[in-house]
């Protein structure tokens, strides 16, 4: 009963801490490119803000278009509550391993594709279009890096996986070092950063998430935003997990709750740094550079499988 | 009791198909007794081959009809009862669908009668298929499957492709059917019976083995539409009549996974790993091929006809992984890969169906197939579009339909490819995992292009603006198959453990693991490894939603919903042909994986200074292009060569007569 508890606590933290991590790689940016810059917490001004204002709906909109937000939302706070973010061991993680993780985001992807295609504009159906293209080369890549994970650690279950690594004495595999790169490309990717789509575009060229969700206001936009945000978030967890599980909790004690809490802000804190500082160096990508990039991660990943099977089995 | 099911399911069958027959002047009888006949004949089919599938029976009998040597051997087990449910299912579906959609057929040119008494024969044949246990009623059963179902592609014969696509059909079937009875043949030869029974018993040498499973492999797999035997598939399937589409597409296919299963694990009994890894690669090409070219096509009938070939390719992949693991002795895993390739046979009966009978509904109700032409049909047709919705997600495999279930089974087999000694086969299993997560990103993708082109947006045509919500036969017959969908995507524990019952029969042991942990999780091989708690996702969604809900509904009564027009940039209206269409949508794609197609692509400038142009897009399939065609050729090159003796001039004639005698006289004298 108390792993249940501690579960949706966790899942209602995640939900909280989501738009500072957004604030925070935004701020950090801006301070590396000389800007004044919002506050870390800017985004839950945006979000409360959205959250008053009216719904202007199109003509055109379907029940697609306001299903389609809670959908986003519930499937990626569902994908947030399986994954282990302060302790380890609770019973959530038991609903669903990686692979129906990557499930969720598709789902939630295929909710937002078809609701840029809903009202009928031309800009819906491009940000969709490439969204599509883009998600369909990243999740091969993202499953090979995940597979070859799972084949070291003998499963797909993360509180296991997480748990698998922890207990091993600290050594370097050399497939994770691939599969750590190839992943850290996909987490790009899929969450929609420099140098595969830009959050802060609105340039028709250069759209693609914001492109699918022009169309949409008031509490729609909020719940899409968060939902992005959550993303974010999710995926910074998942990298952390996966290949920094040190400090999280593998009992439900209170100091080593404690310690789990204070080690994922750490990380996610270095790794928000990190992603604004790769983004501030990097230019976006031409949509058409993306096959190469999201190939590259690939190949990082089938790399680390194969080197997995040439140098890890006995 | 649960044989008597199924003898009533085929008495009926074939009821609907000839007692028309007596009624042929009355359309309204017709239709009717046809159709009622065949929703008895499913209905006591999906009863008889659920009972043998729960009951795990096992039931021989033999009829004293055939030829005067060999009676007509029936046998009853799980697995004919799974594929025998699967089979009356999608009739009874169809027959409740049917009488609606004929409706526009009773004032076309060709008569009703050619319909139901093929699609009536087609139905007992396939039943016939599962019970037959001699080699002799099963092509028996298997032809008139075959030779039924061509007379269904050809229904509508005043249009020149349909004639032609059916003669390709026909021509593959019988080249397939010819494969099967050869394969037949290597066992009948050692074994001197033509009964399964007698086949089982007889242990062939890894040659001969290895020979009767490629001629099966080939025969079957023609049947299927693995690639490249697919092209028949794509050509065949769209121009039937969308409830025999539905037929064809969700279990015709079905069926002949049957025989290759039963073929393979049953009759041949002890498979070997390198079969495994030719069935695997089949899957992965064909899995990856079909869906690349159904995102190519613009006809709906078509895109989802080469979504078979996908799904087919994904089964061929389960079954691939089940025979590496049974041919290396890993028993369980090989009971995975089986189940995986089971359910989803299942499955995609389901929702392949489904799709067919919506895209059926939307022929009818807006008389366009073009998908360029569609648009906006969700506001007119909101059952359809609903029905289809759910279709679209259960077949890109997203949680919690029933796709994702059998292809996260697939996964999960795959991952256990650490298991095996050989290293080889290791580092090439998870690249065969990752072309199937490539395939169900790309169908994703396929099905938003053609639900976003269909249903969403404005639309395109005149006839797609003032399209009506079909009949309620066909709409009831779309709910029944969406609720499926549903619950086999929610209570997959249950399925896979009367699933198992199938490989248990087949394998030394089934999976005894996956179910170890309760109904609510699914642990395929242990709950440490991996575990799918498919009704707590379910749950989750829905409490996620309701919690959201309930936290933004009060604050509702301030934030008022106001509709205005969509942003035009200022230019003026938005029309239907500014948005993006299929084949836009698809554009990224098509120059990522450019080599992978046929493409002719031209553009005709305007006459004037105006805008616009002609932009015309031709994707073929290279199978057709580089091995049909080629092999057609040939053919008729050859044919012609042998026309030469025909000289037309019968003193010609004579002296070959002549000779032939003397021949003859030789022959004799020796």
């Amino acid at each position: 009963m108390n792993g249940w508890i501690l579960a949706i606590a966790q899942t209602i933290l995640l939900l909280l801490c989501a738009p500072l991590m957004t604030g925070w790689v935004r701020w950090v940016k801006c301070k590396l490119q000389s800007r004044q810059g919002a506050p870390p917490w800017q985004p839950y001004r945006d979000l409360f803000k959205l959250f008053k204002k009216e719904v202007v709906l199109a003509e055109s909109a379907s029940p697609i278009f306001r299903v389609a937000p809670y959908i986003v939302f519930s499937a990626t706070v569902l994908a947030g509550s399986i994954v282990p973010m302060v302790a380890i061991g609770l019973p959530t993680s038991a609903i669903a391993d990686v692979i129906v993780l990557v499930g969720f985001f598709a789902l939630g992807r295929f909710f937002l594709a078809l609701a840029g295609m809903d009202v009928g504009t031309a800009f819906g159906g491009m940000g969709s279009s490439r969204e599509m293209t883009i998600a369909s080369l990243a999740e091969p890549a993202m499953l090979m890096g995940i597979f070859t994970m799972a084949m070291t650690v003998h499963s797909t279950n993360l509180a296991s996986m997480t748990r698998y690594l922890l207990e091993q004495p600290l050594q370097l595999y050399p497939s994770f070092v691939f599969s750590a790169m190839g992943l850290l490309l996909v987490a790009v990717a899929e969450t929609g950063r420099i140098p595969i789509d830009n959050p802060a575009t609105h340039l028709e060229l250069t759209m693609v998430h914001e492109a699918m969700i022009l169309e949409y206001t008031g509490r729609h936009l909020a719940l899409m935003e968060w939902g992005a945000m959550l993303k974010l978030m999710i995926y910074g967890i998942l990298l952390g997990d996966l290949f920094l599980p040190w400090g999280i909790a593998d009992n439900l004690a209170p100091v080593a709750l404690l310690i789990g809490l204070v080690s994922v802000f750490l990380k996610l804190f270095l790794l928000g740094i990190s992603l604004a500082i790769m983004e501030t160096g990097l230019a976006k990508m031409r949509f058409f550079r993306t096959p190469q990039y999201l190939g590259l991660a690939f190949i990082l990943c089938l790399l680390g499988m194969l080197s997995h099977v040439i140098l890890e089995i006995n | 009791m649960a044989l008597n099911f199924v003898y009533l399911a085929i008495i009926t069958a074939l009821a609907s198909a000839l007692l028309p027959i007596l009624f042929f002047r009355s359309i309204v009888a017709t239709k009717y007794i046809s159709f009622v006949l065949l929703g008895i004949s499913g209905l006591s089919g999906a009863l008889g081959g659920g009972m043998a599938l729960l009951g795990k029976v096992d039931i021989s009998a033999e009829l004293p009809i055939g030829l005067p040597w060999l009676p007509c051997h029936l046998h009853l087990d799980p697995l004919s009862g799974f594929f025998l449910f699967l089979v009356s299912l999608i009739g009874l579906v169809a027959a409740i669908y049917g009488p609606a959609y004929v409706r526009e057929y009773q004032q076309g040119p060709q008569p009703l009668l050619p319909l139901t008494l093929f699609t009536g024969l087609f139905v007992a044949g396939m039943d016939m298929v599962m019970l037959a246990d001699d080699a002799f009623s099963f092509m028996i059963a298997w032809e008139l499957m075959s030779v039924s179902s061509y007379f269904l592609v050809a229904y509508q014969h005043q249009n020149e492709t349909n004639r032609s696509s059916a003669f390709i059909y026909l021509l593959m079937a019988q080249i397939g059917g010819l494969f099967i009875l050869l394969g037949y043949g290597v066992l009948a030869g050692f074994s001197g019976a033509f009964d399964f029974a007698s086949m089982q018993a007889v242990e062939l040498s890894p040659a001969w083995s290895s020979l009767a499973f490629v001629l099966a492999l080939i025969g079957f797999g023609m049947k299927a539409g693995i690639v490249p035997l697919h092209v028949w598939l794509p050509q065949a399937h769209p121009v039937a009549p969308s409830h025999v589409s539905a037929l064809m597409s969700g279990v015709m296919l079905k069926v002949a996974i049957y025989g290759f299963i039963r073929f393979v694990y049953d009759l041949l009994g002890n498979v070997y790993w390198q079969w495994g890894v030719i069935v695997l690669s089949i899957g992965c090409v064909s899995a990856i091929l079909g869906v690349l070219y159904a995102l190519m096509q613009h006809d709906l009938k078509r895109l989802l006809a080469y979504h078979s070939v996908e799904n087919i390719g994904i089964i061929y992949m389960g079954l691939g992984l089940s025979m590496i693991f049974a041919g290396t002795n890993h028993p369980q895993l090989a009971a995975l890969g089986l189940i995986a390739a089971l359910y989803h046979c299942l499955n995609h009966a389901l929702f392949k169906s489904l799709l067919f009978l919506s895209a059926g509904a939307i022929l009818q109700q807006s008389h366009e197939h073009d998908l360029e032409k569609m648009g906006g049909l969700i506001k007119r047709m909101p059952v359809t579009a609903f029905c289809f919705l759910i279709g679209c997600i259960s077949i890109s495999a997203l949680p919690p339909f029933n796709g994702f279930v059998s292809e996260w089974l697939t996964f999960q087999a795959a991952l256990q490819g650490t298991i095996l000694t050989n290293h080889i086969l290791t580092a090439l299993i998870p690249i065969a995992a990752a072309v199937l997560a490539l395939t169900g990103a790309l169908a994703a993708a396929c099905f938003v292009k053609v639900y976003g082109v269909c249903f969403l947006g404005l639309p395109r045509s005149q006839n797609c603006a003032e399209a009506t919500e079909t009949a309620f036969g066909p709409q009831l017959s779309q709910i029944l198959l969406a609720v499926l969908c549903l619950l086999f995507g929610i209570f997959p524990t249950w399925t896979v453990s009367q699933i198992d019952g199938i490989a248990q029969i087949l394998l030394p042991t089934g999976m005894p693991t996956a179910t170890a942990h309760g109904w609510l999780w699914l642990t395929p091989v242990s709950s440490d490894v991996a575990s799918y708690g498919a009704p707590m996702v379910f749950l989750g969604i829905g409490v996620a939603w309701l919690l959201v809900w309930l936290w933004l509904h009060p604050r509702r009564k301030n934030t008022k919903i106001r509709t205005a027009p969509a942003w035009d940039c200022g230019f003026g209206s938005l029309n239907g042909r500014m948005q993006y269409t299929a084949t836009s949508f698809t554009m990224p794609i098509r120059r990522i994986f450019r080599p992978v197609w046929s493409i002719e692509e031209s553009y005709q400038q305007p006459e004037q200074q105006s805008p616009g142009g002609r932009y015309q897009l031709k994707v073929a399939d290279w199978a057709w292009l580089k091995i049909y065609q080629p092999i057609g050729r040939l053919l008729l090159a050859t044919a012609r060569r042998a026309a030469l003796i025909q000289g037309g001039n019968i003193r010609i004639y004579l002296v070959y007569s002549f000779f032939t005698l003397l021949f003859l006289l030789w022959v004799v004298s020796l």
